[in-house]
């Protein structure tokens, strides 16, 4: 009896978790089939959803009017690079904060994450300028600085996170084997803390990848990553729902297939420490 | 050489001080014991000597220089951990030559030390394996084998065999003093169980609350013990102490037996009592006697046969040879 009500559930959990899944992949999924229709047919009323004539003209037709590599190369440099730099800076800082915590760490760490609760438009006008002055408009070592600053504190956090799951007595015995600093950090410390660091990095690269606001702003041609890309096939008359469409799945393709590949490690970094 | 010397050393966290000034002198060679209940500053103390907590006062020497402000690494000691501090992405075989690794040795040297060190520990078919696939105990030899082939000048133990079961343990003490009497190395050693502490020890330094109440060799702390603490504490199961009228008539605020000293007698003796839970260990029998005035229950070790059952009167007659005499503030009258 038991058993028969356990497996009841297990069947109503399974499809609720189905239908949430499913309800959260829709908006993508709708993406992807618009970008295969002609413009009529994605703004026809009622919407078909899959009975209708696939074409892969939307796809010609970007790649024709815009240099699709150039972008997708930005945006690796952009993601890629802010995140590594981020990553070279947090995991000190998270070293320090997780190991030899002072009296005003708590409040450091809270500070830090609420500089992400300001909106970021309201410092929108002095980075501008900054940007003028040191000549950093359109160029992408001016984006990455502002990216890596943007994440950097989501990216101290998760490593401290996962580094205070590690046996501090680890660490100390490093120390009394002889290592120095460095030593310990690049021996010990990292590579017992891989798959925090690597979902934190993943994480990052995602949220690089997916940054519009500051993009859009300080950049115009040169130094514009995919999501520059996404907003030019954008008009207000919302005439050319398909090509946008098409233009987006190019743009997030990238991002989901690394992230397909890398799910295994992803949840494994995100559930760290949870399980001994 | 390995003689460390604390002279005058403080520790406080803040506005607490664990470990008021303190002198101690470990002789090299000498395999010293600290033990004391939990929180009385010994592992503290322990830290403080291996340089992973800094002195808030004071001089640490090590062979007669200041290493007070020395880091970890350049006070060549080698520690091993309560919880062992493996490396867990590394097999044994680079554990043990972490080190080594660390101190720029070559690799043919590294070699022959961790072969020699694997042979000593029993551990030689299991270099190629990872931390997290041995035993506790094995896991334990490996830390043990990391601190060895360092060659250091002290060996610090902090609560080694505190994860092992009751069986492993008792073989891991054996192999530790095995090994100190073969090394001749100065060993400090972290230990809350007394047993351990009187079974290993050259010198047992006792603290409590940060304060050390005696130092000594085992059978001098059991014999002469300074204070009521470091009598109750050391000697299983803990002496007996009698307050009241019958500690006044020798002329002391608390006197106290051990339970080895104490004859059990069915027909006579100067305390009347009831026999309570006896414990049954096979060679000994420990029994407490209940309504003995002044001490309730009083523990008594009688032979493995005991002609009493729960219930019985009994009369106990204690050894006055063997009797100690405490004054108003816990010190032995001598």
């Amino acid at each position: 009896m038991a058993r028969a009500v356990k497996t009841q559930r297990k069947a109503i959990n399974t499809a609720l978790a189905w239908a949430v899944g499913l309800l959260i992949f829709f908006p993508i999924l709708w993406t992807i089939l618009t970008s295969f229709k002609t413009e009529a047919q994605a703004i026809s009323d009622p919407p078909v959803f899959l009975l209708f004539d696939w074409t892969l003209e939307n796809y010609a037709v970007v790649q024709e009017r815009s240099n699709y590599m150039r972008f997708l190369w930005n945006s690796v440099i952009i993601a890629g690079g802010s995140t590594i730099l981020g990553t070279i800076i947090a995991i000190p800082a998270a070293w320090s904060m997780a190991f030899v915590p002072s009296k005003r760490t708590k409040d450091i760490l809270l500070w830090m994450l609420s500089t992400k609760m300001l909106p970021a438009v309201g410092v929108l006008y002095p980075i501008y300028l900054l940007f003028i002055k040191l000549g950093w408009l359109d160029s992408r070592v001016g984006l990455i600085i502002v990216l890596m600053l943007i994440n950097l504190p989501i990216i101290v956090w998760m490593l401290y996170t996962y580094f205070r799951e590690i046996p501090g007595e680890i660490l100390e015995a490093a120390r009394m084997d002889g290592a120095s600093l460095r030593e310990e950090i690049l021996y010990v410390l990292t590579p017992m803390a891989v798959p925090g660091i690597a979902s934190t990095i993943l994480l990052n690269i995602i949220l690089a990848w997916n940054e519009a606001f500051w993009t859009l702003n300080l950049t115009a041609a040169k130094a514009a990553p995919l999501t520059a890309f996404i907003a030019s096939y954008s008009s207000p008359e919302g005439l050319f729902y398909a090509k946008l469409s098409a233009a987006s799945v190019m743009a997030i393709a990238p991002i989901l297939i690394m992230g397909w590949f890398s799910q295994k490690q992803l949840v494994r970094g995100l559930t760290f420490g949870a399980v001994k | 050489m390995g003689r460390i010397q604390l002279k005058q050393v403080k520790k406080s966290f803040g506005d607490v001080t664990v470990i008021p000034p303190l002198d101690l002198t470990i002789e090299d060679g000498e395999f010293t014991v600290f033990v004391g209940p939990s929180g009385c500053g010994k592992s503290t103390l322990l830290r403080l000597i291996a340089g992973l907590e800094d002195t808030t006062d004071g001089v640490i020497e090590i062979d007669g220089k200041d290493a007070t402000m020395l880091p970890p690494a350049k006070r060549s000691l080698a520690m091993v951990f309560q919880s062992y501090a493996l490396y867990p992405h590394m097999s044994v075989r680079k554990n043990i030559a972490f080190p080594m690794k660390m101190a720029g040795m070559d690799k043919a040297e590294q070699d022959r030390r961790i072969a020699s060190a694997a042979k000593a520990l029993n551990l030689t078919d299991y270099l190629d394996r990872r931390p997290g696939q041995l035993s506790g105990g094995q896991r334990q030899r490996v830390a043990i084998g990391r601190a060895i082939v360092r060659e250091p000048a002290a060996f610090l133990f902090d609560e080694p065999l505190s994860n092992l079961d009751a069986a492993l343990r008792v073989g891991m003490r054996m192999e530790i003093s095995e090994l100190h009497k073969k090394l001749d190395t100065t060993m400090i050693y972290v230990t809350h169980d007394q047993v351990e502490a009187m079974t290993m020890a050259d010198k047992i330094v006792v603290l409590h609350a940060g304060v050390i109440e005696q130092v000594g060799s085992p059978l001098e702390l059991y014999r002469n013990p300074r204070n009521k603490f470091v009598a109750g504490f050391i000697g299983s199961p803990r002496m007996n102490f009698i307050e009241g009228p019958e500690a006044a008539k020798h002329d002391a605020q608390t006197i106290g037996i051990r339970p080895e000293h104490i004859e059990v007698s069915t027909t006579e003796g100067l305390w009347q009592g009831r026999v309570g839970v006896a414990e049954h260990l096979g060679s000994d029998t420990f029994i407490h006697v209940h309504g003995v005035p002044g001490c309730d229950p009083m523990t008594v070790r009688v032979g493995g046969e005991i002609p009493v059952h729960h219930g019985d009167t009994v009369f106990l007659n204690p050894n006055l040879d063997h009797l100690h005499r405490f004054d108003a503030k816990g010190l032995r009258i001598q």
